[in-house]
């Protein structure tokens, strides 16, 4: 009897590992510091998460056609300090399309590189997250980007704004993460992805265009990079060149706390949202017990590398894998 | 009266919306090769995965000798001298043959070096004893089908096993390469080891096996001494009807060519390879392994470029550059591969039938889901493929209905030309009978249909024509009536000469 219950236990948490560990993580932080459940901190968590979580929903898509994407830090700085430079040069109207364009220029290249060329994905992003570094500097001359009169531009709507008494970036989050959602769940080329990432041989043997549906993914990622940039430089109105730097990690680390695997094949947007809302509370919770801000990049590690290990764990039925 | 090597009684197995074994009880004696039959999905390989650790039992208790153990993992199983061929299989396609056959206990010198002499040494000994064409270096990723298989069976023979368990062995051998095997079978059981075999080919049931032990639907049907039965008898106990084993001889009307193939070649994969399918008719390709079979199959698919020659579909000259392009002038093609080419095993059994329609199968922007359901639901019934339901992932059917899955994706295409290469493998004889019949009745509804198969009953069974391949080339073509099994044996070894298509 006893074993059955074990059994029946594990395949609960086989299949919500991650959730179960989210809920038990909220119970002890709430019991710690009661705020923490509070709706003005659920919103300013939500909120602060917003950019970060607008690139992981495009990272979800390499990450299930089987690729990574490390570039999305760097990408991010680039698209900020693109938006905010031509933002006094040319207006904000022009400035925002302008700044998508160079952005999908460079997920285009990238794109063409894993997808066309059928080059490592780690290896090329980990090279364009340099290369997009250097071309930010050089584009900046090594200088932060201010907008001149900060008051008087509608362009710190997309960071400061709200509609509905609801935050701009929550608004431009949840309405993303809607459409990407549907985009992958339900449209032939969604389908595609998942093909892609889950035995490549099979979809090219099933006429599936392996290497323009790669194409398609690095795009879809630049464009939220984008959207990010623009957040970021909507929220603050000026910029350091390395505003996105690290960024790239704790992305991945969002997608793959989701449970999207990184062999491809396997992930939804919503669990990439969870994802991403597990990361803001962690950081947060950790702020609102007053733990030190260094400190944090070290207990934000631990608590990912634990999340995950109970995922897996909960997989295979056991704590410890037995070829261990 | 000796004692088992193996007894499992009163097995259980539950996963969730199967139940997969229902109070099965097994044993199997030193020195004995007992079969274990089946239909697609009845539970076989669980069984064998409940032996070998992979799966806990749900209920009931597993023995070796008289000892009752818990097999918790498939290290464990090996430890107590249980051997798993498993049928799906499990390389390291980056690695060579001898670090797959020695993977995880690897000779070591000092400082934990691994010790490549005696590797190769130790390696190349087991693979002189099973007369392959490759060596210890070899990558696996190279081999073919078959000859991965031969890299499992030889990881089998490392070790001092009580027990050998084969699961659908000899589904992707040559007629030359299953004879090693019954060699090595043999060797096995003249050495006391109990033997576990699983097949779904009566010639080689009645061959090799002492004993014949049947599932159906998970449930335990009976044990027969395999000298004391038949096959009609066995086929009765494991599908619960008798089988019509009458050939379609539909002698159907033909219609235009609907392929023709010119003095096609692929560098040294084939050459000078000419013939033509027309509307209603089957053609067989009969052949080694290395004839060249699956690369004329796979360039006329797209994914190989000729080096020289014509391809003509009705009667118009065309270039396939790829498979997006096949299919859209209606070439269909079921791979020879299952599971790296056919499936995508982490995703549900409707998303993989209808993957290469997913850009018709719309409304608006969006999947038409209800019309996939519909297509899985109408291959289901045609196929009797046995799943849960359209949601169960692929990876989780039984390997027979996989194949199924496969077949009825590419049938749901409505093709042309239906290209099929290892059709039944792995496919139990009730299905396969069906699958035959199915052949048959598309060509009369005018298809064309290319079947590539290794196993001469079948390509007796459903062509009108022969091709006899070797070695990259055609040697003769048969009519269904002319042709004998000698003189198909004779053309497929090089021995008779090449004919001339004119
Ligand atoms: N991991 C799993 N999860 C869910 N269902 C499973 C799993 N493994 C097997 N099954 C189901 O259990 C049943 C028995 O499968 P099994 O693989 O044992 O059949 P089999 O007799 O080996 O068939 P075949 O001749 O096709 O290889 C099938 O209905 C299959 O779908
Ligand atoms: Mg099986």
């Amino acid at each position: 009897m006893a074993t059955l219950d074990r059994r029946q236990i594990g395949s609960i948490l086989a299949k919500q590992g991650i959730l179960i560990a989210f809920a038990l993580f909220m119970i002890v932080f709430t019991i710690a510091n009661p705020k923490f459940i509070s709706i003005d901190n659920v919103f300013s968590v939500v909120r602060s998460s917003a950019i970060l979580g607008v690139m992981a929903l495009g990272v979800t898509f390499v990450v299930i056609s089987g690729n990574l994407d490390l570039s999305v830090g760097s990408m991010m700085s680039f698209s900020t300090i693109v938006v905010l430079d031509l933002h006094d040069k040319i207006g904000p109207l022009l400035a925002i399309p302008a700044m998508f364009a160079m952005t999908l220029c460079l997920g285009a290249f990238i794109g063409f590189l894993v997808g066309y060329l059928r080059l490592n994905s780690l290896i090329v992003t980990l090279g364009m997250l340099s290369a997009i570094h250097g071309l930010t500097l050089t584009y900046s001359g090594g200088q932060n980007m201010d907008i001149a009169d900060k008051e008087g531009t509608w362009f710190s709507v997309f960071g400061q704004g709200s509609a509905l008494g609801i935050p701009v970036p929550i608004l431009i989050f949840v309405g993303l993460a809607a459409l990407l959602g549907i985009a992958l769940a339900r449209t032939p080329f969604g389908r595609k992805v998942y093909a892609v990432g889950g035995n490549g041989t099979a979809a090219t043997f099933s006429g599936i265009k392996r290497a323009r549906t790669v194409f398609t993914c690095y795009l879809i990622s630049a464009g939220c990079v984008a959207t990010a940039g623009m957040m970021q430089a909507s929220r603050s109105l000026g910029s350091q060149n390395t505003v996105g730097q690290g960024l790239e990690l704790e992305v991945l680390a969002a997608v793959i706390l989701g449970g999207a695997s990184l062999l491809g094949g396997s992930g939804t947007i919503f669990k990439t949202v969870i994802g991403v809302l597990i990361l803001g509370f962690i950081q947060n919770g950790l702020l609102l017990v007053g733990l030190q801000f260094y400190v944090q990049f070290v207990v934000t590690w631990v608590i990912i590398i634990l999340a995950v290990w109970l995922d897996i764990a909960a997989k295979r039925g056991k704590l410890f894998s037995h070829i261990a | 009266m000796t004692d088992p090597v193996l007894r499992l009684e009163d097995i259980v197995k539950t996963f969730p919306g199967v139940r997969a074994l229902d109070g099965v009880s097994f044993a199997v004696m030193p020195g004995e090769v007992h079969a274990l039959m089946g239909e697609n999905g009845a539970g076989k390989s669980t069984l064998m995965k409940v032996l070998g650790g992979i799966h806990q039992p749900t209920e009931g208790a597993i023995f070796v000798g008289n000892e009752q153990v818990v097999m918790a993992g498939p290290l464990e199983a090996k430890a107590k001298g249980i051997v798993f061929i498993h049928q799906e299989l499990s390389l390291a396609e980056e690695l060579s043959v001898a670090e797959n056959i020695y993977l995880g206990e690897l000779p070591r010198k000092r400082f934990g070096m691994v010790d490549w002499a005696t590797l190769r040494e130790r390696t190349n000994a087991i693979l002189a004893k099973l007369n392959v064409g490759f060596d210890a270096a070899t990558r696996v990723g190279d081999l073919s089908i078959a000859n991965q298989q031969m890299v499992e069976i030889a990881r089998a023979l490392t070790v001092d096993a009580k027990a050998v368990i084969f699961d659908e062995p000899t589904a992707s051998l040559t007629d030359a390469e299953k004879v090693v095997l019954f060699d090595v079978i043999a060797d096995l059981k003249a050495s006391g080891v109990g033997i576990i075999y699983i097949s779904h080919r009566m010639e080689e049931i009645f061959k090799i096996t002492d004993r014949i032990s049947i599932l159906r639907d998970g449930q335990y049907q009976g044990t027969v001494n395999t000298a004391e039965t038949t096959e009609e008898a066995v086929t009765q106990m494991m599908i619960g009807r008798k089988l019509d084993l009458t050939r379609n001889a539909s002698h159907h009307d033909l219609g235009d060519v609907a392929l023709e193939v010119r003095g096609l070649s692929c560098g040294k994969l084939y050459e000078d390879v000419s013939f033509e399918i027309r509307r209603g008719e089957v053609v067989g390709f009969y052949g080694l392994v290395g004839a060249g079979r699956t690369e004329i199959a796979e360039t006329l698919f797209g994914l190989r470029t000729p080096s020289a020659g014509t391809i003509r579909l009705a009667g118009q000259e065309v270039r396939i550059g790829s498979p997006t392009e096949a299919i859209a002038r209606g070439i269909s093609l079921v791979p020879e591969d299952r599971k790296g080419q056919g499936l995508v095993l982490g995703m549900n059994c409707r998303d993989n039938m209808t993957l290469p329609q997913v850009d018709d199968l719309t409304a608006g922007p969006f999947m038409a889901e209800g019309a996939e359901v519909a297509i899985f639901d109408q291959y289901r019934d045609r196929l009797d493929i046995r799943t849960p339901g359209w949601k169960q992932k692929v990876g989780n059917l039984s390997g027979g209905n996989q194949q199924k899955i496969v077949i009825g994706k590419w049938l749901s295409m409505h093709p042309e030309v239906l290209i099929v290469d290892e059709p039944t493998r792995g496919i139990d004889v009730g299905s396969k009978s069906e699958i035959h019949k199915l052949l048959r009745g598309l060509a009369a509804q005018g298809y064309a249909v290319m079947v590539i198969s290794s196993e001469m009953p079948e390509v007796l069974h459903v062509s009108d024509r022969i091709v006899a391949m070797y070695s990259g080339r055609i040697m003769r073509t048969f009519t269904s009536d002319e042709v004998t099994e000698d003189s198909l044996i004779q053309a497929i070894s090089g021995l008779g000469t090449s004919s001339e298509v004119a």
